[in-house]
């Protein structure tokens, strides 16, 4: 692996920069493998990765339809946080950020990651009871949150109103001065960069198209459009994609689809310090290192594939904004974009063993999941690597539904990102 | 926006109506007889497909009524919107549906 450093850069300075080589092979797909995981998104790549270096197991394929990174991973607006309700989603999430926090490092590739602090709005008495009842089951967790007057909020981010004219006045805040962004698209190509250093094969444009099945109902192999290959471990880590994936080895599953959508504004100068999101009145904002304003929209009501959705969704959003930052109100918006959701009914995800034996399943996280992606990488290979699940995503089962354990962060009205 | 075809009322934009997901899921008859794997089928499985998908929405802010339609999740479209209690109706499955 060429290493990244001061010095790499400034040798090939002297060479006009010519001298860079690709960051990841493209091989051919072998025809044997230990472990193939299908999706080349942040969290199938972060898997291949953590087997390769936690667990020694490097004959691994990461199957891609598409570009690495091209699904969600590459449409998300980049909200890091772990200020969840229940003890199970905060040791998850929390996995994660402690795991950003050295990535950079780890994978000699900047991520970018920024903890600027992610601050979540009240506007009403319940958001406020709901966002104090969160700041205490954190802190019982040991993990960082903490409640803001208006005033206060506006300290943190001025370009915040707390005008009491608004439709839905800001009364209070919650902050995790921990949480924060990182940059998407380096998350995948760090990954997929440092995993192919490991071994790892990351074949893009190979859709799988069936799951081979033995006598017994065990997994044998699957098909894919650039041939079949046998392995007797796959995780499925497809996203939006995950029940039609599943559909192969005859798995219904607990997720719908959803399009959910984002859009950037033109650059400005940096302005905004943090990001801020309002459950109640549905926006999400941040500024990207380029300058754009990254803004979260909500879903769109219905299933759907088509990585679009309604005109009207981002409008609800951007109104919300204009009420929230006056400021922006005549910025231009320069691109609009959709990636599909696999939401469950609990809005959390699951990650772990399924009914077909050598069948695995990382899936659900939904509008949420680019927070967890270190953290998930590295759960799922501890799955697929030991056949059991580690602690930390053992309640995260795909049986909790038959069971009726639900981890219902969707009724804790933690409702996205 | 999506244009509904109300079975009731006509053509109506997306606003007036509620989505109410998947159609066609029976309540179990013997609801005290069935067993947890069947209880999670019935509450949480869904079909989900890429495809042909049968759908209930409710047009909330026009006659109220709940109805069923078909409609392809790979571009939207609406196939047909039925009522509640009629079959689904027989509609060519789309070019490309399934395949993921
Ligand atoms: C608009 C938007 C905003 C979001 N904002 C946030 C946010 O602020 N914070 C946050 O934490 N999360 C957010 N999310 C959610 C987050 O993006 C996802 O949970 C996360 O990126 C999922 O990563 P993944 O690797 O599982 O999926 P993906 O990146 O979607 O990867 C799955 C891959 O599987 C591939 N695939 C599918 N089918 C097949 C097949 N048959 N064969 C081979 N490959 C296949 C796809 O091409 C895709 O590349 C947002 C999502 C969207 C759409
Ligand atoms: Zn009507």
């Amino acid at each position: 692996m060429q290493k990244f450093s001061a010095l790499a850069l400034l040798r090939h300075a002297f060479g006009g920069h010519e001298g860079w080589r690709p960051q990841w092979r493209s091989p051919e797909p072998k025809g044997t493998y230990d472990v193939v995981i299908v999706g080349g998104g942040g969290h199938g790549l972060a898997t291949a990765y953590y087997l390769a270096k936690e667990f020694g197991i490097s004959n691994v394929a990461v199957l891609e339809k598409g570009w690495i990174g091209g699904g969600n991973t590459g449409r998300n607006t980049t909200i890091i946080r772990s200020n969840y309700l229940f003890d199970e989603s905060v040791a998850l999430y929390d996995h994660a950020v402690k795991l950003w926090e050295a990535l950079s490092q780890a994978l000699n590739y900047n991520v970018m990651f920024s903890q600027r602090g992610v601050i979540m709005l009240a506007h009403n008495v319940h958001d406020q009871q709901s966002l104090k009842r969160h700041i205490h089951a954190n802190r019982l967790n040991g993990v960082d949150n903490e409640w803001l007057t208006a005033s206060d909020a506006k300290a943190f981010c001025p370009p915040l109103n707390i005008e009491n004219s608004m439709r839905y006045p800001v009364i209070g805040a919650a902050l995790q001065r921990r949480g924060g962004v990182a940059r998407h698209d380096a998350v995948a190509w760090g990954y997929a960069r440092a995993a192919d250093a490991l071994g790892v094969d990351i074949v893009e444009n190979c859709a799988v198209t069936a799951i081979r099945r033995g006598v017994n109902g065990a997994l044998e192999g699957i098909e894919t459009t650039r041939g079949t290959i046998e392995t007797r471990k796959v995780g499925v880590v497809t996203a939006g994609n995950t029940s039609t994936v599943m559909a192969m080895a005859d798995l219904r599953m607990p997720l719908e689809s959803y399009p959910l959508q984002a859009l950037v504004s033109e650059p400005v100068k940096p302005i905004f310090p943090c990001v801020v999101m309002s459950n109640t009145i549905h926006a999400y904002i941040s500024q990207s290192d380029k300058g754009e304003l990254v803004i979260g929209a909500g879903t769109d009501a219905y299933v759907s594939y088509t990585q679009r959705g309604g005109l009207h969704v981002p409008m609800h959003t951007l109104e919300a904004i204009c009420e929230l930052f006056p400021i922006f109100r005549r910025l231009r918006m320069l691109r609009n974009w959709g990636g599909i959701v696999d939401v469950t009914p609990d809005r959390s995800p699951i990650i772990g063993k399924t009914p077909v034996p050598g069948l695995y399943v990382n899936c659900g996280w939904g509008t949420g999941g680019f927070k967890a992606t270190p953290g998930s990488g590295h759960l799922f290979a501890w799955t697929l690597a030991k056949d059991e699940p580690h602690p930390i995503n053992a309640p995260f089962r795909l049986d909790r539904f038959r069971d009726g354990y639900l981890i219902d962060e969707a009724a804790a009205a933690a409702v996205a990102h | 926006m999506l244009l509904i075809d109300c079975p009731f009322c006509g053509k109506r934009p997306e606003l007036e109506f509620r989505y109410a997901g998947e159609a066609h899921i029976a309540r179990p008859a013997d609801p005290s007889g069935l067993g947890d794997e069947a209880w999670g089928r019935f509450l949480y499985g869904r079909g989900n497909p890429r495809g042909m998908h049968a759908e209930r929405w409710r047009h909330l802010n026009g006659c109220g009524r709940f109805f069923n339609a078909l409609r392809d999740t790979t571009d939207d479209r609406f196939a047909a919107t039925y009522k509640i209690g009629e079959e689904r109706p027989m509609v060519a499955e789309p070019q490309g549906a399934r395949k993921a």
